[in-house]
């Protein structure tokens, strides 16, 4: 069964429509990867699938229900959770703090309820050294756990990374793609947007490719990397 | 030893400007609102404090006590119902709406309790002081700066050891990534604005004990608050009282050397923070 089933769905800005009639469906324990070249609608369609924006046209169900008028914040407790390219940790705060806010906000519950949860996260992503420092203090891989450790904080079925392993050394990548792993082992869904294909195809099941908005290309990665039209557009390879 | 008594007054006179601006910084701070109503609403706090202890014949700290939850409820529903509409990435509606508000709490208060000016009585407490040697303090004042302390303490411990504390910190830092944790930031901001609103309460009390009040000195609290809260850095809660207490003791100083320069020397002693730490004294770590 399908968690997150998009129908259709259709965005513009004024006369750019950056997302082109999309449908695909990622079922439960999943872990799809998104490609396509820069501007190709990537980042606008997670933000559909968040709610940080609204569907033209189409709809968006999640976990059973149609979510396409929902708030983020509602989408969030239902059970999605997500990673920014840039990350936007609450710098302030320190790193434990970021987990309990999401933890606590993210799965209505208490303090005391989730703080061994978000002391288990720290340790799973390796944050845990850096607990009790303010998250404005990371270093760029650090701040790339924390989008991860939040993410997961709140408790999500699905998990949407946009970018994560963007800017990191070689090294710091497979250290990434590693923890990545063992938060899709444990069950999470995960939707990937990235441009390191070696990370994200040694972690996804699908690979879809999007160009100008549209869906060009859905299946295993292999099958996708191979073909024709998916190396023209988006390895701008001669064929 | 007339410096000694000097900086001693101005000191206690910063705890009351701390407490002016306790209710903006707060605001401020976790929603990046300028209330310009602020001092209005402050001069409102008093005039309810007043009429509670008018009707009811009470002392007036336990009508404060009364007036809090009323105040409290005021606040979240202005949140609620106007302040929340104008929020946003541009800073000039919500100056606008809280310019008219000011205006229209100035002129409800005039229509409802005239232009004479009030004092809500204090007794004794009024002109009883200690006497420290070379410096005697009137216990009102002392009481003032006390309840500061007690305000920022309380508000320090509300930021950093309770849940909504942390929400309030994440919602200050990034509203639009909060929402995304599954934070309300329209319920967080209401909250935030209650609160204040019973800083404010506190701080209506003093006003009213201190020194008369009438409807149309709501701006000028505004202006020495605006300057403690800039003084310390935007956010920080001791931060303000340190701009309280330079404001209050440059004013002393200032009028004693003569009584004409008490506000200019405040204003003055603003300007040169501005000018050596732009971003106040104690800054947030990250902005």
């Amino acid at each position: 069964m399908n968690l997150l089933t998009l129908t259709n769905v259709s965005k513009s800005f004024g006369a750019l429509t950056v997302t082109d009639d999309v449908s695909f469906g990622v079922p439960q324990g999943q872990a799809l990867g998104i490609i396509g070249p820069n501007g190709a609608g990537k980042s606008t369609l997670f933000n559909l699938i968040t709610g940080n924006l609204r569907a033209d046209r189409g709809q968006i169900d999640f976990a059973g229900r149609d979510v396409t008028q929902v708030s983020p914040m509602r989408r969030c407790t239902l059970g999605m959770g997500r990673s920014f390219q840039i990350p936007q940790p609450f710098a302030n705060l320190t790193v434990f703090e970021n987990l309990v806010v999401a933890a606590t906000h993210g799965q209505s519950r208490s303090e005391s309820e989730v703080t061994d949860q978000c002391a288990a996260i720290l340790d799973q992503t390796e944050l845990m050294p850096r607990a009790n420092d303010t998250a404005g203090s990371l270093s760029l891989l650090q701040r790339k756990r924390l989008e991860l450790a939040r993410a997961m904080a709140t408790g999500p079925r699905l998990l949407l990374l946009d970018e994560i392993a963007g800017g990191l050394t070689e090294g710091e990548c497979q250290a990434l793609v590693q923890t990545i792993r063992s938060i899709h082992a444990s069950g999470v869904t995960i939707i990937w947007i990235e441009h390191v294909l070696h990370a994200l195809t040694s972690v996804v099941e699908q690979l879809l490719v999007l160009d100008f908005g549209k869906v060009i290309g859905l299946g295993e990665p292999e099958a996708i990397m191979a073909s024709r039209e998916v190396r023209e557009i988006y390895l701008g390879i001669e064929v | 030893m007339i410096w000694l008594d000097t900086i001693v007054q101005g000191i206690l006179l910063g705890g009351l400007y701390a407490l002016f601006a306790a209710g903006l910084s707060l605001v401020f701070g976790i929603m990046r609102l300028v209330n310009l109503a602020h001092g209005d609403l402050i001069v409102m706090g008093a005039y309810l404090i007043l009429t509670i202890v008018s009707v009811l014949g009470i002392n007036p700290f336990l009508a404060a006590l009364i007036a809090m939850p009323i105040m409290f409820a005021l606040g979240w529903l202005l949140q609620r119902v106007v302040l929340n509409r104008v929020l946003g990435p541009d800073i000039l509606p919500p100056l606008l709406v809280t310019f008219g508000l000011s205006i229209v709490l100035q002129n409800a208060l005039l229509e409802g309790f005239s232009a004479d000016s009030q004092r809500i009585g204090a007794g004794l407490l009024e002109t009883a002081s200690w006497n420290l040697g070379p410096v005697t303090v009137g216990i009102m004042p002392v009481l003032t700066f006390a309840s500061a302390i007690l305000v920022i303490v309380g508000l320090n411990q509300l930021f950093y050891r309770t849940s909504l504390g942390r929400a309030f910190r994440a919602t200050s830092d990034d509203p639009v990534t909060a929402s995304l944790m599954g934070i309300k930031p329209a319920g967080v901001f209401a909250m935030a604005t209650g609160i204040a609103m019973i800083v404010v309460t506190i701080a209506a009390l003093y006003l009213g004990m201190r020194a008369n009040f009438d409807p149309t000195i709501g701006p000028a609290r505004l202006i020495y608050a605006f300057e403690a809260v800039i003084i310390g850095g935007l956010g920080s809660l001791w931060g303000t009282l340190a701009g309280g207490i330079i404001i209050g003791v440059a004013q002393t100083l200032g009028a004693a050397v003569s009584p004409e320069w008490q506000i200019l020397a405040g204003h003055v002693a603003f300007l040169v923070v501005l000018l050596i730490k732009p971003r106040g004294l104690f800054p947030r770590a990250y902005d």
